[in-house]
């Protein structure tokens, strides 16, 4: 079959993705000595990290008193319980001196008046356990992603790391159950690449864009998720996907919870302050699971705004427009460009919008991927990292700024344990060739078929599928529909009608690899929703309104081979890594 | 007179008709400049008749629904989609601007789309951005200080030096300033051009940085710097409002008073 020519490469550690955690993964391999490549299917300051806005959560106590233990207390509230522990420990531990590192390779963060990183409220961080909102979050204006993207980019280049930019990698190269490497796509000469390595880490991002409205990128589309489920490897937890409470209505833009954290606040069509209502304590400032849900019982109640009473106001306009200018800029320019208010002027229409997947490849803390065999085991030569992981820490539903942490410490965590595990320049093993090939045929088939459903219908009957049937609540009779219905897109894919039959920068052809990424994470996302039988954190299912540690305080684990998605368990870890911190025993989750 | 000719195989011809199939009565005429590296054909622009009732509001909007519904294969760069990760740059109607921030709605008439002027084009509407990637590499964007300062606090910063990053640390590098700028056009291997020289200067300006002198030296030369004759295309092509010529001019400034 596959007349395709092969250009080999060869390094230690392959770093798939150059998003916050490709990049802060890359930086310290490359400090470390070993031969490393990045590669990323777009130019690394276009990754889906530069879109964060409100900021990255560590307990520097810029703002007052603040213990990384109180943000341990927070995520492990926040995850409901799903979290574990170990993980974390060593996120919020390692989350201060993180921060600090990205500040020396000269992250532009606001500051306070003592010239000090200025730190915000967010959603579900408290202090002193539960006990009231507390400024932990450091932020460079509403443009911390892109302040950190960039300067960690800065960072790679001064390090010398090796860029293979705009290569589309296709698939993992195994080997006896083992990552020896990946293929790829370079889309500027249309050529195909075999990478072999000793150590393969996926950061490869979320998978968002299996939605119809999400804030995600186009490029969201998980393809490091689906590399694995074709490895005949497993994804976890895939039925946590969290809706951001304040989408910008219609357009489907994120609008920072820096808003809420600055003094903004909901109103309903009748201008009661909602909010109150669900989260007495905590107010607007509740963990973002728990203030979606409560915009999305205030619209089905009839409670919304607007012709179809289909979205609530977001109002900052009571806020002193010159801390609006100088915080939150980035909200401003978006909701003048998108919707043409002024928001120290009028409010923002929002509604829930798909914004963030907490399941992911599965991971220990050292960021080693994990499967599933009788017993739990690392795969050797593989790593995930970032949103495309489940490592987990942010169990059934991640707190606001907790995922820009989670990149740089989780980055920083796999480039040393891959310094530990791989010897620099040792020799790479034969793979078989029937490998790259079985990866070609596909690339291949993808490309010449002609069938009817072109790759822009069937990703659209995905996306309505998921949207319709899977979304904030949930019931058995929406799950069931979408377990059958998934498989018909995805059945599609025999048929499909890629029209550009070229190799060089053919998107027809890469939105078709990406549809075949996206349709295998819908399918497990539903699969593990439907066996879910249960409510908790981002999971809300209406016919089982309350969650249920004893049936299931445990993570999915589902694998895909064709329609069928095979599911399984495996404890959540309650255990802490050290000493330092006690075990947070579950218990009702209120804000 | 001197007479420029574009050799034969670049000229652009006029290309395939896509007619509309819906019977809207809302129609907006859309030419798009399409050139494929594989084939042997001259450069073209095609005509899309595209039904506005069923479009949203931005340029990007209409790419997305004549590659979704229309012809598939139309080729162009996008991402975010809300104007902070630079993909989609492109020439609109005339202007480098984002198609996902650029209202169809402020154009009247027909809308004419290119790809971002005096690149070398890699397909349709993807334009070969190496060189001013190399140039942005060139200026070294990191901080330098002293490994001994490193500590395990913050290197602090006053409110007031930390806003002499405003409007420079914002640049998401979409390359619509360079690209507009004809001096880039003339000298673009050699002048650095506005969007690097405004990183430059981000770097120049940081109070945290130890190496300002050795940054200032590294751009003060006749091609680097001096090929920007205060044009300003720059300026007012920035989608994202920044203020490249400003921060050129504040190079120049300070190399002249130091």
């Amino acid at each position: 079959m596959s007349s395709y020519k092969i250009i080999d490469h060869e390094y230690d550690v392959l770093v798939v993705g150059a998003g916050g955690a490709g990049l802060r993964a890359a930086v310290g391999l490359s400090e470390s000595g070993l031969k490393t490549a990045c590669i990323s299917k777009v130019f690394p300051t276009r990754s889906h990290t530069s879109a964060a806005q409100g900021g990255i959560s560590a307990a520097l106590g810029n703002a007052g008193e603040d213990d990384w233990r109180w943000h341990m207390y927070d995520t492990v509230k926040g995850s409901d319980w799903l979290g574990d522990q170990d993980s974390i420990e060593y996120l919020c531990k390692e989350a201060p001196n993180a921060v600090i590192e990205l500040e020396h390779y000269g992250v532009p963060f606001s500051r306070t008046k003592e010239g000090k990183i200025y730190q915000r409220a967010f959603g579900g961080m408290t202090k002193n356990y539960g006990n009231e909102p507390i400024q932990r979050t450091c932020a460079a204006a509403d443009r911390t992603g892109h302040a950190i993207l960039h300067t960690l980019y800065g960072q790679a280049l001064k390090h010398k790391t090796e860029f293979f930019i705009e290569y589309f990698v296709l698939d993992l190269l195994m080997k006896n159950g083992e990552c020896k490497g990946v293929i790829a796509w370079n889309l500027n000469k249309g050529t195909i690449h075999r990478f072999r390595s000793h150590m393969t880490i996926l950061a490869t991002g979320g998978y968002g864009k299996v939605y119809y409205s999400a804030t995600a990128a186009h490029t969201c589309t998980g393809d490091g998720n689906g590399m694995v489920l074709r490895a005949g490897l497993p994804l976890q937890d895939m039925e946590f996907v969290q809706f951001h409470p304040t989408g910008l209505y219609g357009i489907g833009c994120l609008i920072s919870e820096a808003v809420r954290g600055e003094g903004g606040f909901l109103l309903n069509s009748k201008g009661e302050r909602f909010m109150e209502k669900y989260a007495p304590k905590t107010k607007d400032l509740a963990s973002r699971d728990v203030v979606s849900r409560s915009i999305a019982i205030e619209i089905n109640e009839g409670r919304g705004i607007g012709e179809n009473k289909d979205y609530v106001h977001l109002h900052i306009e009571h806020v002193d427009p010159k801390i609006i200018e100088s915080r939150l800029p980035g909200i401003s320019e978006t909701v003048e460009t998108f919707v043409g208010r002024d928001v120290t002027k009028e409010p923002i229409p929002v509604v829930p919008t798909v914004h963030y997947n907490m399941g992911g490849i599965p991971t220990n803390y050292k960021a080693e991927a994990i499967t599933l065999n009788d017993k739990e085991k690392t795969i050797s030569g593989l790593m995930a990292i970032g949103e495309a992981a489940c490592v987990s820490v942010h169990g059934a539903n991640r707190l606001g700024s907790n995922s820009l942490v989670d990149l740089i410490v989780f980055g920083k965590a796999a480039a040393k344990r891959a310094a530990e595990l791989v010897k620099k320049n040792s020799p790479h093993e034969e793979i078989s060739k029937s490998e790259a090939d079985k990866s070609l045929d596909r690339f291949d088939k993808l490309r010449n078929r002609n069938g009817s459903n072109k790759t822009s219908e069937l990703r659209l009957s995905m996306q309505k599928i998921m949207q319709s049937k899977c979304a904030v609540f949930r019931t058995e009779k929406t799950l069931k529909e979408a377990v059958d219905e998934i498989k018909k897109p995805y059945e599609g894919m025999q048929s499909i009608f890629v029209k550009d039959k070229s190799l060089i920068f053919n998107t027809d052809l890469m939105e078709a690899l990406e549809f075949d990424n996206l349709i295998r994470q819908a399918m497990t996302t539903i699969k593990s929703a439907y066996f879910r039988k249960e409510s908790r954190g981002a999971h809300a299912r209406e016919d089982y309104p309350k969650r249920d540690d004893s049936n299931y305080m445990k993570h999915t684990l589902s694998w895909q081979n064709g329609v069928e998605v095979r599911i399984d368990y495996k404890p959540v870890n309650l255990s802490t890594l050290t000493n330092d911190v006690q075990t947070f025993p579950p218990k009702e989750r209120v804000y | 007179m001197v007479q420029f000719n574009l050799p034969e195989n670049s000229k652009i011809l006029k290309g395939k008709y896509f007619k509309d199939k819906t019977g809207s009565s809302n129609i907006k005429k859309v030419y798009i400049y399409r050139w494929s590296p594989e084939s042997n054909e001259n450069p073209r622009e095609d005509t899309f008749e595209v039904d506005m009732n069923t479009c949203g509001n931005k340029v990007l909007d209409i790419l997305n629904k004549i590659k979704n519904e229309i012809d598939s294969s139309l080729t162009y760069r996008r991402s975010c989609a809300h104007g902070v990760c630079g993909s989609c740059a492109m020439n609109i109607d005339g202007i480098n601007t984002l198609s996902c921030m650029k209202s169809h709605k402020d154009i009247g008439g027909d809308i004419r789309i290119y790809p971002l002027p005096h690149l070398k084009v890699i397909k349709d509407l993807v334009a070969d951005l190496s060189t001013l990637y190399k140039q942005y590499e060139s200026i070294e964007p990191w901080l330098k200080v002293k490994e001994a300062e490193f500590q395990k606090k913050e290197v602090k910063q006053s409110k007031e030096n930390r806003d002499k990053l405003d409007g420079l640390y914002e640049c998401i590098m979409c390359a619509c300033c360079s690209t507009s700028c004809p001096s880039y056009w003339w000298n673009g291997e050699k002048y650095l051009g506005p969007a690097v020289l405004l990183q430059a200067y981000r770097w120049i300006s940081d109070s945290r940085d130890e190496e300002k002198k050795m940054r200032l030296k590294m751009v003060a030369d006749k091609l680097k710097l001096y090929r920007c004759h205060t044009i300003m295309n720059c300026t007012s092509a920035c989608p994202k409002g920044l203020n490249p010529a400003k921060a050129i001019g504040s190079i120049k400034k300070m190399l002249a008073t130091t």
